[in-house]
């Protein structure tokens, strides 16, 4: 008997509100090189610590350190610096064009840059994400043509998706890039059926499903996972922990759970977490996993441990929820800044060289943007037709929606 | 030609759709070795094997997620959800994935996936095993509804499913599975074997999605209905002697609305019947269409004949079923009009 004391409900807050001092000597980041690289074909009851640890490469002084070093050359790095560079030029002008009203939303990527730069970098050609929003450095690094990532932006009447689709909610089938839903989690379980297929036809590509800490909550997390546990589908399953979903911190998804890798354990899953602001390490731990699924040994779960350093949004002042300088303690710096710094220690590069080629980046997105601009922005100059709206809700039209089409006059 | 009841058509429609085809995959929950609870996929997993016809977790919404990205890939997934009553944990699945993907991503990605599902009431199934869930899908755009009220139907109606390039709800009334059934449930009961529409052929057929069917002629008035109603309605007409139009509307969606309307010109009178629950049921739709369409040509308001607006409940079954008394009572309220 507990003499009839009182329950009281638990409900977490984050460390610090706004006006507080950020603090992040709670997050235990461990020293770069100190986690083990084990086999792939690695039995997963064997690494569970490898859930609750964090993956580095590159160390303070920018050298990159331990046994997940060594998976790209300078040149390889040197192509992901640039990718990074341009995703976040990329970002600054679409989230200016918004304010500019050339349309009406934009979500960019400040400080997650090299998570999708660096894993699409361990796929193979004819590979499927499953991306969520913020995962654009995928189609940059796979070399997917910026001006339609505009035009789809600014719904002109050049945009690949006829103004159907939210801006940034892009398709790209040939670049392995599945239609973002702007739904949460639905595409988790649907990367795991796809990789299924993969296999069920004997093929030879893999699958890989992206998700935020806050959408690990839904239900259709719980349905991928068991899915690719029972089935062992080719699928890397990708969980970008930028700390806050919105307005609302991690630890509201994550619950009792130490880390959003370990949610993986119970699935029989090998769960690893690595550091999301590592270019290196990133593309490590992916080439890994990549591995594991290209050779039917199944699937793993990642946790990208990143920050999120603008609003979750154009629609919302993160200011309201958390420190204004909570981005600058966050303890796993900048992911452009340290593969920079990297690039430099290994003698690759300067500070010079990348001025210069910030600077013609910024020529590459402006020349871009005058381009998808000739095509409209949302409410100027060419649009798609009230036609199209019509078009493509099934393969053949059917009755009533042609009279439909015929009531509405086009 | 072989006779064969509604589930071993259904069975047929998707051996064929294999046999044909090693990009039809089938699964869901009970549905590999043991062969579903309804036995409409039994022998399927031996004939075809283990990658193309399988158990799932049970976890709808993992089940037609799956079976999106095995669309998405290019295979034509076939799914089962155990009871319509289960389908709810996928609805986000299906209403905001599978019914989009084509629209959203302009043809970029598609979703040619049929989800199978036993619907309706009259085996004390209870409020979780007995719903009619038609009219939340019929009002989602992007998705094709299907309900066959026989065997015949049944196979061509799923073969076209299958083949169809995009998302088809397939809801099958259970208690038609293994016989006609009138809604006569004191009666002893009746079995495909004597039925012109339980005479299937073996091969490979279709019953092309969007056309309606005339079931029974006449001329004094249409009842517009599908899956089990359809054999109420008719024999509701022959009980009572009014010389009902009854049209089986196969699919809702596509509706053949160019059968409907032809039909109500000439009766002058439409009774839509369903098992559903009355309020914003699919015979909601039906009945403005008809007024929208057949205004100056009819003689008496549109009547619905529905379940009530309540769960289905277990012992009063019958009384919430609406059978031959409450259709034959609206038929004669109607010829008074």
């Amino acid at each position: 008997m507990t003499d009839g004391q009182r329950l009281s409900l638990h409900v977490p807050e984050p460390e610090v509100r706004p006006g507080g001092k950020p603090d992040f000597s709670n997050v235990p980041i461990p020293k770069a090189g100190s986690v083990r690289r084990p086999e792939v074909d690695v039995d997963p009851k064997e690494i569970r610590d490898l859930a609750y640890s964090i993956i580095r490469v590159l160390d303070r002084e920018g050298e990159a350190v331990g046994p997940w070093a060594g998976s790209l050359t300078p040149e390889e790095l040197m192509e992901g610096l640039k990718h990074m560079m341009l995703l976040r030029v990329f970002d600054s002008r679409m989230l200016m064009a918004q304010r500019q009203g050339k349309t009406s939303f934009y979500m960019q990527h400040l400080g997650e840059e090299a998570v999708s730069c660096a894993f699409r970098k361990a796929l193979l050609p004819g590979d499927m994400n499953f991306p969520t929003y913020r995962q654009a450095g995928l189609l940059i690094a796979g070399g997917y043509p910026m001006v339609e990532m505009m035009n789809q932006i600014y719904s002109n009447d050049a945009d690949p998706l006829k103004g159907r689709q939210l801006p940034i909610m892009y398709s790209a089938k040939d670049y392995g890039f599945f239609t973002i839903s702007g739904n949460l989690a639905t595409q988790y379980v649907q990367a795991v059926g796809w990789a299924m297929a993969s296999a069920i036809k004997n093929d030879t590509k893999i699958a890989a499903a992206w998700i935020g800490d806050g959408s690990t909550a839904e239900s259709d997390f719980h349905s991928a996972l068991v899915f690719a546990s029972t089935y062992r589908a080719p699928v890397v399953l990708n969980v970008v922990n930028n700390q806050w979903a919105i307005s609302t911190f991690q630890g509201v998804a994550r619950g009792g759970s130490g880390t959003f890798a370990a949610r993986g354990l119970g699935y029989g899953l090998p769960s690893l977490r690595v550091d999301g602001n590592d270019y290196l390490a990133v593309h490590a731990v992916a080439k890994w996993a990549a591995e594991r699924a290209r050779r039917n040994i199944g699937p793993t779960l990642v946790e990208y441990v990143t920050y999120r350093v603008g609003a979750h949004s154009t629609s919302d002042d993160p200011s309201a929820y958390r420190p204004k300088e909570e981005s600058e303690a966050w303890p796993l710096g900048d992911p452009v800044i340290r593969l920079k710094n990297h690039l430099i220690r290994i003698g690759t590069w300067s500070e010079e060289r990348h001025k210069q080629m910030e600077a013609e980046i910024r020529d590459t997105v402006v020349a871009a943007q005058k381009e998808a601009e000739r095509h409209g922005t949302l409410h100027s100059g060419g649009r798609p037709s009230m036609r199209d709206m019509f078009e493509g809700v099934y393969a053949e039209m059917p009755p009533h929606l042609k009279r439909q089409r015929q009531q509405a006059g086009v | 030609m072989p006779r064969m009841t509604m589930i071993e058509a259904i069975r047929s429609a998707m051996d064929v759709s294999m046999e044909r085809d090693d990009d039809v995959v089938v699964f869901g929950e009970d549905v590999g070795y043991f062969g579903g609870v309804f036995r409409g996929t039994q022998g399927l997993q031996q004939k075809y094997g283990k990658t193309r016809c399988f158990d799932a977790p049970i976890n709808e919404s993992g089940i037609v997620g799956a079976a999106i990205g095995m669309a998405a890939y290019g295979l034509k997934p076939c799914v089962e959800i155990q009871f319509a009553d289960y389908m709810y944990p996928a609805y986000d699945q299906l209403t905001q994935e599978a019914a989009r993907l084509r629209y959203r991503s302009n043809g970029d990605f598609t979703c040619g996936i049929t989800v199978r599902m036993p619907t309706g009431g009259g085996i004390f199934g209870g409020q979780t095993h007995s719903q009619s869930p038609e009219a939340l899908f019929t009002h989602v755009c992007g998705l094709q509804v299907v309900v066959p009220s026989n065997p015949y139907d049944a196979k061509g109606l799923l073969i076209a499913s299958i083949e169809n390039p995009d998302p088809v709800i397939f809801l099958e009334p259970k208690r038609l599975y293994n016989g006609p059934f009138d809604g006569h449930h004191d009666r002893p009961v009746t079995s495909w074997a004597g039925h012109p529409l339980g005479e299937v052929p073996a091969e490979h057929y279709v019953v092309p999605l969007g056309k309606a069917v005339v079931r029974r002629p006449g001329s004094a008035v249409t009842v517009l209905a599908y899956g089990t109603m359809v054999h109420v309605a008719e024999a509701t007409a022959e009980e009572t002697g009014i010389d009902a139009e009854v049209i089986d509307l196969r699919t809702l969606m596509p509706l053949d609305l160019d059968t409907i309307v032809t039909s109500v010109k000439k009766t002058g009178r439409c009774l839509v019947v369903h098992e559903a629950t009355l309020t914003s049921g699919f015979g909601a739709e039906l009945a403005a269409l008809v007024q929208e369409h057949c205004f100056y040509h009819l003689e008496a308001p549109v009547i619905r004949v529905a379940g009530w607006d309540t769960p289905y409940p277990h012992a009063q079954e019958w009384d919430y079923f609406p059978g031959p008394a409450r259709v034959g009572r609206a038929l004669r309220d109607m010829m008074e009009a």
